[in-house]
């Protein structure tokens, strides 16, 4: 597989990840704004900014205008929007290479998400389009699975989107974990619903929602989808299939710093890492996909040609 | 009582449909459908007009969907419009079709040997069919060609040849588009469409099938390979480039590579691409980026699109180019007008199909009588294709004739003239309607090991009333193209 083929489709299925993300965290804050709490709505929109790992320094924001931003404008590149042209750029880039099903999928939700009749100030504008991009994801992914081949491509698009997860789920906990004192029943609702993970939490603990356990469900739950360990059980997976398909030989790098992510995934217990600092311990698992994913572009995608000729 | 056998008044959805001097693709005389349209014609007349409406609509949505669009120059970088369909097919006979099918043989074969002879040993300009200075001052002639020898002396292996249909019905050969012609991708993605929407139809008519162009294209491409090794590979300008979506199509439907200039490295004269299990040998290149831009250090050095060293590894016979770089010369307009003589040269024979007309500003008298008659004639720059940098002069006004006039008279070799030629109509369904439009026809010719011709082709159709125009980047659309079995 041609290497720029292979960084379009990992980024093509990072971005939708990203977008999708975005939209399940708005989804489960909106909502959860309209009850009143002990946080001000500031600090409220101050969270949902630090959970999406945005910089944040505007003072004053109004709730509206920021849902706005953070849907349909395209001028700001963490928005839905940016990241839905995003990936379908990328996917263009690479229209040989996936499937036409998935191509008509992602071009229609980006022709729904950009059309320029609809009014983003209209007040049920925003969900809408949340629920556009949540339901365009499910549907998305059901058609990749479906209709693309399995191999290396396929593989690559596994990386991406279990890549993009596991870099935003410690961000999303760390932000709920940091403002913990003064959070109630329905902000830990609000994070599960987040990650879509309420249902299936309550089926391992009960409607007991202690952060404790929340942490230890999103975090060390193997077999959750939106868990960061079942994320980095994923890339494993992806990168074995990779290094197998395209026999290179550089790929032990990888393989390492993967397997020892997945090691302290596998056997940390989650009172050793409140004990030790949750923040740090979500910092360090953020520092490893990061060096995984250069990793991953440097053996894969930008590796010098002396090297190559040479193999 | 005989008055009314030849003239019988128009039904419903042909009320609006008239006639003019063009031949007339559908009707022989108003009301009177030729015989291989009246399957068409019973089955408009039957349909609702609300059912042909919400078809053109289903087939609109079909072409968005698909993000069958084209980019249109000269906008804002990236700009996307649905390459404009209409919903009723043009249609050819089996025995129209041999003719246009055996003179494009005839056409692509006396081509391919001027193109060897014109590279190597010269005998047409020695022999003084063609003079030398034409060739040498064509703006597409490759001198680090010289000498080159091609895989079995193939230089184009892909051509989309422009038919025009004159009053008189026969076919006539417009420009032969020899470089990197585009379109096909529409005429299979059209067929596609037309199916769901008129099955019955292709029952009743027996289309001949297109669907196996691909595997033509690749079947052509691998018989240039060399011995033993076939990477095959579409090299494409990017996804700026107003063809992208064909390239990619074309990429995935023959399941090859489909690649960028930064994609590929030379090394040692050898081409590689980059793949994630690192450089990947390449053999052959079905390119898809002019001449001028494949690398930067052969031809223009400003370049980003094409691969330095690959004119190198070409000329160690180390990678196959299709087409050949340099085949632009055989498809000058000025040289054009010598087909016919190329034709006879080479092969012995009568052309089978036509030549326009065509003027050469070169020769004074006939310099003067266009000059002073241009707003009978078609002047076209010689080296341009798409519709560009052309004066059609019945609609021009008097400034354009006055700038073409100049610049014609400060380079007479970069024009040709040709009379105002009324190209043939079809019908059209437009806004509820039927009328008709002027329309051409392009149909794709592959030669490698032999030369193919998939039954059918474009047809371009001018959609505004009364243009001549088909070019997609000039308000042009298609239409699908039928060539019946029998």
């Amino acid at each position: 597989m041609l290497s720029r083929v292979a960084d379009s489709l990992y980024w093509m299925s990072r971005y939708f990840e990203r977008a999708d993300h975005c939209a399940r965290v708005l989804e489960a804050n909106y909502n959860l704004m309209l009850n009143p709490s002990k946080l001000s709505a500031e600090e409220r929109w101050h969270r949902i900014m630090a959970s999406l790992g945005i910089p944040d320094t505007a003072d004053g924001i109004d709730p509206q205008m920021a849902m706005i931003k953070l849907t349909s404008d395209p001028g700001d590149e963490s928005s839905i929007v940016s990241c839905i042209s995003a990936c379908r750029e990328n996917a263009g880039q690479v229209r040989g290479q996936i499937s036409s099903e998935m191509w008509e999928c992602l071009n229609r939700l980006y022709h729904h998400v950009t059309q320029p009749n609809s009014r983003p100030e209209m007040d049920a504008h925003p969900l809408r389009l949340v629920a556009a991009v949540r339901e365009g994801s499910y549907q998305f992914q059901g058609v990749t699975a479906a209709t693309m081949s399995h191999g290396e491509g396929w593989h690559f698009i596994q990386l991406g989107k279990y890549m993009e997860r596991s870099c935003a789920l410690p961000v999303l906990l760390d932000a709920y974990f940091s403002t913990a004192g003064q959070a109630d029943d329905l902000d830990w609702v609000g994070l599960l619903a987040s990650c879509t993970a309420f249902e299936s939490y309550c089926k391992v603990y009960t409607a007991d929602l202690k952060p404790d356990s929340i942490a230890e469900f999103l975090l060390l739950n193997p077999e959750f989808p939106y868990s960061v360990r079942y994320a980095a059980e994923r890339i494993g997976a992806a990168i074995a299939a990779i290094s197998e398909r395209s026999l290179t030989r550089a790929a032990g790098r990888i393989e390492r710093i993967s397997g020892r992510l997945r090691a302290s995934l596998s056997y940390a217990q989650i009172s050793e890492i409140m004990t030790g600092g949750l923040h740090r311990y979500l910092v360090s698992v953020v520092e490893q996909c990061k060096s995984l994913h250069a990793a991953v572009h440097e053996v894969y995608v930008d590796y010098p040609i002396q090297s190559a000729l040479e193999a | 009582m005989p008055a009314q056998t030849a003239e019988r008044p128009m039904p419903a959805p042909f009320s609006a449909y008239e006639f003019g001097e063009a031949y007339d693709e559908m009707f022989r005389s108003a009301g009177r459908p030729r015989p291989h349209y009246k399957n068409l014609y019973t089955q408009l007349l039957n349909l609702p007009a609300e059912e042909l409406q919400r078809s053109k609509k289903e087939a609109d949505l079909a072409f968005f969907n698909q993000g069958i669009t084209f980019t249109v120059y000269g906008r804002a970088e990236g700009t996307e419009q649905i390459f404009p369909h209409d919903l009723l097919p043009r249609i050819i006979t089996s025995s129209e079709w041999a003719t246009i099918e055996r003179g494009l043989t005839q056409r692509i074969t006396a081509l391919n040997l001027f193109l060897a002879d014109v590279y190597h040993e010269r005998r047409i300009l020695k022999d003084r069919i063609i003079p030398g200075e034409i060739i040498y001052t064509c703006k597409h002639f490759r001198r680090q060609m010289n000498g080159v020898k091609v895989p079995r002396d193939v230089y184009v292996s892909v051509v989309g040849t422009d038919l025009i249909r004159l009053p008189d019905g026969r076919f006539v050969v417009l420009e032969d588009n020899l470089r990197v012609p585009s379109g096909v991708s529409y005429m299979l993605t059209s067929r596609k469409v037309m199916k769901q929407i008129f099955p019955a139809l292709f029952r009743k008519c027996g289309v001949r099938p297109i669907e196996q162009y691909s595997q033509a294209l690749f079947s052509t491409l691998r018989s240039l390979a060399p011995e033993g090794r076939s990477t095959i590979v579409l090299l494409t300008p990017g996804i700026y480039n107003s063809a992208y979506f064909e390239h990619a199509f074309l990429a995935r439907q023959m399941g090859i590579e489909l690649v960028e200039g930064r994609d590929l490295v030379v090394h040692d004269n050898k081409v590689y691409m980059r793949t994630t299990s690192g450089l990947q040998r390449v053999d052959v290149i079905y390119r898809r980026v002019d001449d001028d831009f494949v690398d930067p250090l052969a031809f223009r050095a400003d370049s980003s699109l094409g691969v330095a060293g690959l004119f190198n590894a070409y000329r160690a016979g180390n990678v196959v180019l299709a087409n050949a770089l340099g085949t632009g010369v055989a498809d000058d307009k000025a040289i054009y007008s010598y087909v016919p003589k190329i034709i006879r040269y080479y092969l012995g024979e009568d052309p089978i199909v036509d030549n326009v007309e065509t003027f050469m500003m070169t020769d004074r008298a006939e310099r003067e009588h266009v000059c002073g008659n241009l707003e009978r004639y078609v002047v076209k720059a010689v080296g341009e294709s798409g519709g560009y940098g052309m004066l059609i002069g019945p609609h021009s006004t008097r400034e354009q004739r006055d700038e073409f006039r100049e610049k014609i008279m400060a380079d007479p070799r970069n024009y040709i003239a040709q009379p105002t030629l009324t190209l043939s109509a079809a019908p059209c369904f437009m806004n509820g309607r039927i009328e008709p439009r002027h329309v051409d026809l392009r149909p794709y010719v592959l030669f490698g090991e032999k030369v193919t011709i998939v039954p059918g082709g474009l047809t371009r159709v001018a959609l505004r009333k009364g243009s001549l125009v088909v070019n997609s980047s000039q308000g042009g659309g298609s239409k699908d193209t039928w060539v019946l079995q029998n």
